[in-house]
């Protein structure tokens, strides 16, 4: 593994093999002493073009428990705002002597870019990318599932998933539609036709319109709620759905839906939630909702990421 | 380390040093060697380096039990996030730490490791243990020393003192993981040749 810029990058073998390295990676994060020497001396850049706390902090703990340095570079108040261009910041932080760049971008394809355009020769982490991919949240989140239904090992061949709601806007969408499906899972998709993009029949998943016949049909071992992304919805593009509460009605996850699921299903959100939109409080807190548990998955998921792009040897084998 | 390895070095082709009951009898003398040297069972705790380390140190556990009478927990150390070589090998496949549920806290660790070469996997294993807690001693104890030492370490316990050129490759098999007990030495020539706990 040289970068990590899609779900796609990952075939099964890859993908488990992150997955069990994030295991031993928990297991460190249950010691008293949670800092590892594995990464000392090497520089983990975060490059984040668009706001993400969450994000942002995960890899930054999950680099500081490696021991290696970190760098935050966020595009506001920096040079980015000065009207810098993706290269020559790039090259800057090339100059820095960056070992890993995490790069959150609003534009889809710009990790891509930077990991091919030989402006650095650090491994590039694609941490979000426009609509596109946010290949670390699908880990964590196929993580979270393995844990929870097939007790912590192997691949997810044959658990059932229903991702529900925005799915346009969605990045963790398409990572978690190619990963899952690598790993042997059905995914079903379920959102209103306003919120799909084009060319989801493509998709390895089904697809669905109505939220209560999938749930029936499906029997999910895992529901994972999506955001709604007002942010991203221009009002010039016309309206997504008529209105807040149509959409909870249809696409939420209320406390019906919450009492229909089976005995063992999981409720997952990649956060940040719109509580009484996508998703109720009786969802979210209750307890088959796996939320804050992923924060806590994302650090070690990011470890393992960390370890296996940068303990190895250096691309050409010298030490 | 791995099945494609070991089918390219089958062990028919090396010189046997040890096999079958003479590796439990290294086993059982170092049982009574730790018990004298400790004075009894009291505070023992038997931490197994992965891979070849870990069925070891149960062993060792075990036939302790037996001489003793007494229970002698027994563990795993996984030293792969601690070592100084990372960057000069394909990334390293981690294995689980399990310390036994006293801790090592005031406890007379002894670190159990197949082959003891250059030292280098003791000195990671002493910083992995630093983290965990603060033993009362760190004891070690290897089934062969093969010499060839980079760091000012040395085994408390031995079971085979064996001298090697350090072009030459030292493995050790065990029954748990290979299906027969035996320590085989085969010339060198294989380029970071180093698999099976030789390093």
């Amino acid at each position: 593994m040289r970068h990590l810029l899609s779900a796609a990058d990952l075939d099964a073998a890859a993908a488990v093999r992150v997955l069990d390295v994030a295991e031993e990676m928990a297991a460190t994060q249950r010691r008293e002493i949670k800092k590892l020497p594995t990464l000392r001396g090497r520089t983990v850049v975060n490059l984040f073009f668009e706001d993400s706390t969450r994000t942002r902090t995960s890899f930054e703990a999950a680099a500081k428990r490696l021991s290696a340095d970190v760098i935050n570079f966020s595009a506001k108040g920096s040079s980015v705002s000065k009207g810098e261009s993706l290269k020559d910041t790039a090259l800057t932080l090339e100059a820095m002597g960056a070992d890993a760049v995490v790069v959150r971008h609003g534009a889809s394809g710009a990790p891509h870019r930077l990991a091919h355009a030989g402006w650095t020769r650090g491994a590039v982490v694609n941490a979000g990318d426009g609509t596109h991919e946010h290949p670390t949240q699908a880990l964590l989140d196929a993580y979270t599932m393995r844990k929870h239904l097939r007790g912590g090992t192997g691949d997810l061949a044959g658990v059932r998933v229903v991702v529900v709601g925005d799915v346009l806007h969605s990045r963790v969408a398409r990572s978690n539609v190619l990963l899952l499906h690598t790993l042997g899972a059905h995914v079903t998709l379920v959102a209103p036709p306003t919120l799909l993009p084009v060319g989801v029949q493509a998709w390895p998943c089904a697809v669905s319109h109505h939220l209560d016949a999938a749930l029936a049909d499906v029997a999910p071992d895992a529901v994972m709620m999506l955001r709604v992304q007002a942010e991203r919805m221009d009002a010039a593009q016309g309206g997504f759905f008529p209105s807040a509460r149509e959409y909870s009605r249809r696409y939420g996850l209320g406390r019906e839906r919450l009492a229909a699921l089976g005995e063992r299903t999981i409720v997952m959100h990649p956060g940040p939630m719109n509580r009484g939109l996508e998703i109720s409080a009786d969802a979210a807190d209750s307890a088959r909702s796996t939320i804050v548990e992923q924060v806590g998955n994302g650090v070690a998921v990011r470890m393992a990421v960390l370890y296996l792009l940068l303990a190895g040897e250096l691309p050409g084998g010298h030490a | 380390m791995s099945a494609a390895q070991d089918q390219a070095h089958p062990p028919e082709q090396g010189r046997v040093l040890l096999e079958g009951a003479d590796v439990q009898r290294a086993v059982t003398r170092i049982a009574h060697e730790l018990l004298e040297s400790n004075k009894g069972a009291d505070d023992l705790v038997l931490l197994g380096i992965p891979r070849r380390g870990v069925p070891l140190a149960r062993r060792l556990a075990r036939r302790l039990g037996e001489v003793e009478g007494s229970h002698v927990p027994a563990g795993a150390l996984d030293i792969t996030m601690y070592r100084d070589d990372l960057r000069r090998h394909p990334t390293r496949e981690l294995s689980p730490t399990e310390l036994p549920p006293g801790g090592i806290d005031d406890k007379v660790v002894v670190l159990v490791d197949d082959v003891l070469y250059s030292g280098r996997t003791i000195r990671a294993a002493l910083d992995a243990l630093n983290d965990f807690g603060r033993p009362r001693v760190v004891r070690l104890a290897v089934l062969v020393d093969r010499g060839h030492r980079e760091l000012p370490i040395r085994a408390d316990h031995v079971g085979k003192n064996l001298p090697t050129s350090s072009s030459e490759r030292v493995r050790v098999l065990l029954e748990e993981l290979d299906g027969r007990d035996a320590v085989v030495i085969t010339p060198g020539g294989t380029p970071g040749g180093t698999g099976g706990g030789a390093r």
